[in-house]
């Protein structure tokens, strides 16, 4: 068996407090194969921008991975010394933020900003690096860019910026790219571009992709696996087809019929009661428990691990495999 | 025929967003404007919800103020139910206010948060004179969280202590309170997650049947326009390029922006359609193109594009802005 090109094993992110740590990323495993691009879905403090944060080293203290593992081709980088993660950030795992004006420098150049990260990577010189920069800018459709690199952030336009920062994710030739919701501020019409820039540049130079996001419609279109999360943990992983045409989990069922479509418009939305625990108060057993319409008396009590069933994990007692397994009941 | 309840007619707002005096004189630059909204006339009729989609600086939150009289439009009126909106404090105005309100983006914004939810919910009572009774005012404080789905003991708590989508719950509150005929929706749902976001539709529609209410309802998101809208109406650059019926628009769009804009929705039934590439980025609103504002972006365009302005015409489901409808 090949070592897929990441591996979270159990990864728990925890924040101290003056009452005890609070848990916001709870036992988080997934593999990527290289050239697959995972979805990361989940609504806002579900832990899937602090999964891709621990993953890049890039956790706000006093947040903390309080145990897990993260391997990057079969060598653990989540114990790395601040130098040592330096070296493989930006290396060989790209980042993509959500908004590009606050991820590029507004003081310096296109260009100075490209050149200083190929050249932090690459050993290269100056004149190089910049016919190299121009070829980047190319690539991600920036038109002219042999003019342009010398503009400064704030010349370009929203989607222009977010190019730019995709650019600067690929400079030094990744083997991974975290995109942690790169299309949330941006306007309809240009977040399509993105997107396609983003996959068609990974995928032509064998790069994985992690898309973090709330937009199941993004996912859908770009990705091959997804990750369902909830509250810290994740509830579904799979095939991107199979979970969007046939969730099996309760709450991904109930997320897939709150999103309104445009083919169907007079049904009301199917909608989930409640929301999301506070990290204070997460229930014990399935923390979607309290908001669950199937759930029953081992729930409340035994927390779902991800049992296999067609071509996915689903983290719930009601699974076909859970249920053959006569300790329900 | 019923008359419309808004009629809005050739509204136009223009922002003056020179430099200031001084470095106008140094650096030789005239005053510089933006037409942030540009002759836009539409009707709203009682009980119907009229969506305005666009993107960022089409001039869908200008409207909405310029409705609610929270901004002066530079020409061009509107009339609700009749009687023109203006910004002053006369005795007619004061009447009219009671009859409309407002729901914002962000429910962390809207709320003010040292004030308790009783307080934030009465304040259009008592300003707006239509309750005076304290022991009243309670009463339908109560009444009112419990419409929007809270329980009526919350009115103690402040605002952070509740969730995103309780607060847009209560905003909703605070805006039935003065008993409106008419809510002008500027994005309710888009701070909220998707699940929360149901939740709020689902409530909006229940209250419209229940109450009677009439909604502007402004948005970026075509699949909740398509959800909630009887009418849609299509900004671009500030003027109005497409208005139909809901049905008619998702599925004969006449405007090219309209179509690409349908074409730009992520497609989440995975049947395979082929989003279509779609080019450019909206114009620097400042300097807009000539004629029809769209061309630079539309495949279709032509010379005639280029140089003459489309009126906005009829069409059989409502009317459109281009030389080739």
């Amino acid at each position: 068996m090949t070592t897929p090109l990441l591996s979270v094993k159990d990864l728990v992110i925890e924040f101290p407090t003056r009452h005890g740590p609070l848990t916001a990323v709870d036992g988080v495993s997934f593999d990527l194969s290289a050239g697959e691009i995972l979805g990361v879905v989940g609504e806002s403090g579900a832990g899937k921008s602090l999964t891709g944060s621990a993953i890049m080293g890039l956790l706000d203290p006093p947040g903390r991975i309080a145990s897990g593992e993260i391997w990057l081709k079969g060598h653990r980088i989540d114990n790395l010394s601040h130098d040592d993660m330096r070296s493989i950030r930006g290396k060989r795992i790209g980042m993509v933020f959500q908004d590009p004006l606050t991820s590029l420098n507004p003081l310096y150049t296109v260009a100075e900003q490209l050149i200083e990260t190929i050249r932090t990577h690459m050993k290269v010189n100056e004149r190089d690096a910049r016919t190299r920069a121009i070829g980047l800018l190319d690539d991600v459709g920036i038109p002219a860019a042999g003019r342009r690199i010398d503009d400064y952030p704030h010349q370009f336009s929203g989607g222009m910026r977010q190019r730019v920062v995709i650019a600067l994710a690929l400079a030094a030739e990744p083997e991974l790219v975290i995109a942690d919701e790169p299309t949330t501020a941006l306007d309809v019409s240009v977040q399509a571009q993105i997107i396609d820039v983003l996959k068609e540049q990974c995928t032509e130079r064998g790069a994985s992709i992690i898309l973090i996001t709330h937009d199941m419609g993004v996912i859908a279109e770009t990705a091959n696996r997804v990750a369902v999360m909830y509250s810290g943990r994740i509830v579904e992983i799979g095939p991107v087809k199979s979970i969007i045409q046939k969730p099996l989990h309760p709450y991904t069922k109930g997320l897939m019929g709150s999103i309104p479509t445009l083919t169907q418009a007079d049904d009301r939305l199917t909608q989930i009661p409640g929301s999301m625990p506070r990290l204070v108060d997460i229930p014990a057993g399935c923390a979607f428990n309290p908001r669950c319409d199937q759930v029953f008396e081992k729930c409340r009590i035994e927390r779902p691990f991800l049992i296999p069933e067609e071509s996915r994990k689903v983290a719930c007692w009601l699974s076909k495999e859970a249920i053959a397994s006569k300790d329900v009941k | 025929m019923t008359s419309p309840l808004i009629k809005v007619d050739h509204l136009t707002r223009v922002f003056d967003v020179s430099k200031p005096w001084l470095n106008r004189v140094i650096e030789r630059e005239s005053k510089q404007y933006l037409r942030a909204v540009d002759d836009v006339s539409f009707e709203i009729n009682k009980g119907e919800t009229l969506a305005l989609v666009g993107e960022s600086g089409s001039g869908k939150s200008t409207i909405a103020k310029m409705l609610v009289g929270l901004l002066k439009p530079t020409s061009g009126s509107v009339l609700f139910d009749g009687h023109p909106i203006r910004m002053d404090t006369s005795k007619d105005m004061q009447q009219l206010r009671k009859r409309f309100q407002m729901i914002f983006q962000s429910p962390y914004a809207s709320l003010n948060p040292r004030w308790k939810v009783t307080d934030i919910i009465a304040e259009p009572m008592i300003v707006l004179d239509v309750e005076k009774d304290r022991i009243q005012i309670k009463k339908r404080v109560e009444k009112l969280l419990e419409l929007v789905g809270l329980s009526g003991k919350e009115g103690n708590k402040f605002p952070h202590e509740f969730s995103g989508g309780q607060r847009q719950r209560i905003a909703i509150a605070r805006a039935l309170s003065a008993n409106p005929e008419f809510i002008v929706c500027d994005e309710p749902t888009s701070a909220l997650d998707v699940s929360v976001q149901a939740q709020i539709l689902n409530l909006m529609r229940d209250l419209q049947d229940e109450l009677g209410l009439t909604y502007l309802f402004i948005s970026h998101d075509l699949s909740v326009v398509r959800h909630m809208a009887n009418r849609v109406g299509v900004l671009y650059l500030g003027a109005l390029e497409e208005v139909a019926d809901s049905e008619a628009l998702f599925k004969t769009p006449k405007h090219p922006y309209t179509r690409m804009l349908l074409d730009a929705v992520p497609d989440l039934e995975m049947t395979g359609r082929k989003r279509k590439e779609i080019t450019g980025e909206i114009p620097n609103p400042i300097n807009p193109p000539s004629g029809c504002t769209f061309h630079p972006r539309c495949p279709y365009a032509e010379k005639r594009c280029k140089i003459e302005k489309p009126k906005l015409l009829e069409t059989d489901s409502g009317a459109a802005a281009c030389h080739f409808v």
